[in-house]
């Protein structure tokens, strides 16, 4: 069975077939193919001298400014304020959003209590509400929290009143055939049944929460990725600005590979995976 | 058969659904029919005439607008165990295994581990799925889904198994097959069925009886005997009696659906 090594033309078209799987091996090029991409035109663009460091630090002067960060600590400091803050107020919307979005998608009634509220408000800057919010709690971390909370709340809430707007009507009724009363089917139907959905949802929020970062540490910040990259536009210090970006994508990146792990592990019945 | 009760009474059951803008539509009228104890029947009649809306009624899922139905002489006031029943389609709760979801029932009703283990074991024994306790629903095949919805269902030891189109999902050859296994099933247990198919040959083959239902509103139009003899097998289908079972079922069917069409007979073809 010797075949010819088909051409890299060949080969393109193989891998460019619509919604046709292609091999690990050719995935993974792609991903490499990005990253050297990225990497050489940002050394081109910065070793060549085409693009003054004020605007793109070279590499190595970035690698340089995380250097002195992680070296003094501040950086470790700076994330794990972020990262708090931003857990926080998320476990916070989780914990409100998830139970009432069920209810929600689930009960006409209580869809009627909420859905007005939530279109509302969900539409209002965040931005917008902090003056409101320091007149309420000051500026203090509560009301970063509650920042990263009002983000990502409102949106949850929506999303996982569609997930369980969408179980299968079939399957609460095959569960009353079964003997099941009301009370049993919230537990042991609508809430399994919307986990996947759930999982994804928590996935996609927590990266909103991280967009909503500058804004919670505008207020009266002394810590925090936030407050540092504000801080170090202020001096024009463009190499430390890229370190707090490159540590926050690193972060959510992180986040989203361990929500899907998790969805693997937990949810291993999950039709999703 | 000396068992000769009617498990199942439905008596002048009229069923008015009313539109969110107006307007209603009338599902099922004054039908009236009985399923004795023991007895396989089936309800055939062309689609939208209102046999899932029949179903559903006795299922307790849906409040009938009059009339009334009757299980073993009490009233049917809102779902129960007692009454089991299999969608069309595919009603497995994804986060429970086999195991899980045959067990399903029993475990509502609080029965210890080791007594709903022994009844799921029988049950998926007679539906020839040993072994496959531990998959979940996403790795089972259609037909193989639909085995374990009904060992779900008799695991519960209903007073009658009610059937929406539960093969009406699957492709001919697994759906042939699944009829095989639901006759055989069915000659093991003796189980009062109340069955809801489109499929005439179907009907035939596993029924005692056959209503046939008239277009919406949904009345019973004729009941056929199927007195072929028990145990049956598939060859049952080649025979005189069978064919002649057949077309008369078929011309009965046929009659609805040139109405539906508005073609009172066939010259207006
Ligand atoms: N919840 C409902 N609201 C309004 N109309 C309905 C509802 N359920 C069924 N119907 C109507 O009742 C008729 C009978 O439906 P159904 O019982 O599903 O028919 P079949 O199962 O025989 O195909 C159809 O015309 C259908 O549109
Ligand atoms: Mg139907």
């Amino acid at each position: 069975m010797k075949r010819d090594r088909p051409g890299l033309l060949a080969r393109l078209s193989e891998v460019l077939r619509p919604h046709e799987p292609i091999s690990r091996s050719a995935y993974l090029a792609g991903v490499g193919a990005s990253a050297v991409g990225i990497f050489a035109l940002w050394a081109i663009l910065t070793y060549g001298g085409l693009v003054a460091p004020l605007f793109l630090p070279s590499p190595s002067d970035i690698v340089r400014a995380a250097a002195a960060l992680i070296a003094d600590g501040s950086l470790a400091e700076h994330t794990w304020a972020s990262v708090n803050v931003i857990v926080t107020g998320w476990v916070l919307a989780v914990l409100l959003a998830v139970p009432l979005g069920i209810l929600m998608g689930t009960l006409k009634f209580v869809e009627a209590l909420l859905e007005p509220v939530v279109n509302f408000v969900r539409y209002l800057p965040v931005s917008a509400m902090i003056p409101l919010l320091i007149l309420y709690i000051g500026i203090g971390t509560p009301q970063k929290v509650a920042v990263i909370f009002i983000g990502t709340f409102f949106q949850l809430i929506l999303l996982i009143a569609d997930v369980s707007a969408n179980v299968p009507k079939d399957l609460l009724d095959s569960a009353y055939t079964l003997g099941a009363r009301r009370s049993d089917v919230f537990g042991r139907v609508l809430l399994p049944a919307t986990l996947p959905g759930v999982m994804d949802n928590l996935r996609i929020t927590m990266g909103w929460a991280w967009t909503y970062l500058i804004v919670a540490e505008l207020v009266a910040a002394n810590r925090g990725l936030g407050y540092m990259i504000l801080d170090a536009s202020r001096g024009l210090f463009t190499d430390r600005i890229f370190v707090g970006l490159f540590t926050i994508g690193l972060l959510g990146f992180g986040f989203d590979a361990t929500f899907k792990r998790l969805h693997r592990l937990l949810l291993p019945w999950s039709p999703k995976i | 058969m000396v068992a000769q009760n009617l498990r199942l009474a439905i008596r002048g059951l009229s069923v008015v659904f009313t539109r969110r803008r107006g307007g209603s539509v009338t599902a099922v009228e004054n039908l009236s029919l009985g399923v004795r104890e023991e007895e396989f029947v089936s309800i055939v009649g062309p689609s939208g005439c209102g046999k899932s809306t029949l179903l559903r009624i006795v299922a307790g899922l849906i409040r009938p607008t009059s009339g009334e139905v009757m299980l073993d002489d009490r009233p049917v006031e809102g779902p129960g165990a007692d009454r089991g029943m299999v969608f069309q389609s595919y009603t497995l709760f994804p986060w429970l295994t086999v195991q899980g979801n045959v067990e399903f029932g029993l475990r509502l009703r609080g029965r210890p581990p080791e007594e709903r283990r022994e009844i799921a074991h029988r049950y998926l024994d007679l539906v020839g799925l040993r072994g496959t306790e531990p998959a979940y629903p996403k790795e089972l095949s259609g037909g193989m889904q639909q085995r374990v919805a009904i060992a779900r269902a008799m695991a519960n030891e209903p007073a009658i198994l009610l059937m929406d189109e539960p093969f009406g999902a699957l492709d001919a050859q697994t759906r042939s097959v699944m009829q095989e296994l639901l006759l055989r099933v069915w000659e093991q247990t003796h189980k009062t069925v109340l069955f809801v198919t489109h499929d005439i040959d179907e009907a035939i083959l596993l029924s005692d009886r056959i209503y046939v239902m008239t277009t919406r509103p949904g009345r019973i139009k004729t009941e056929v005997a199927v007195t072929l003899p028990r145990p049956r097998e598939v060859s049952v289908m080649d025979t005189p009696e069978f064919i002649a079972l057949r077309q008369r079922v078929h011309g009965l069917i046929r009659e609805e659906t040139l109405r539906v069409l508005g073609l009172e007979s066939r010259d207006h073809l």
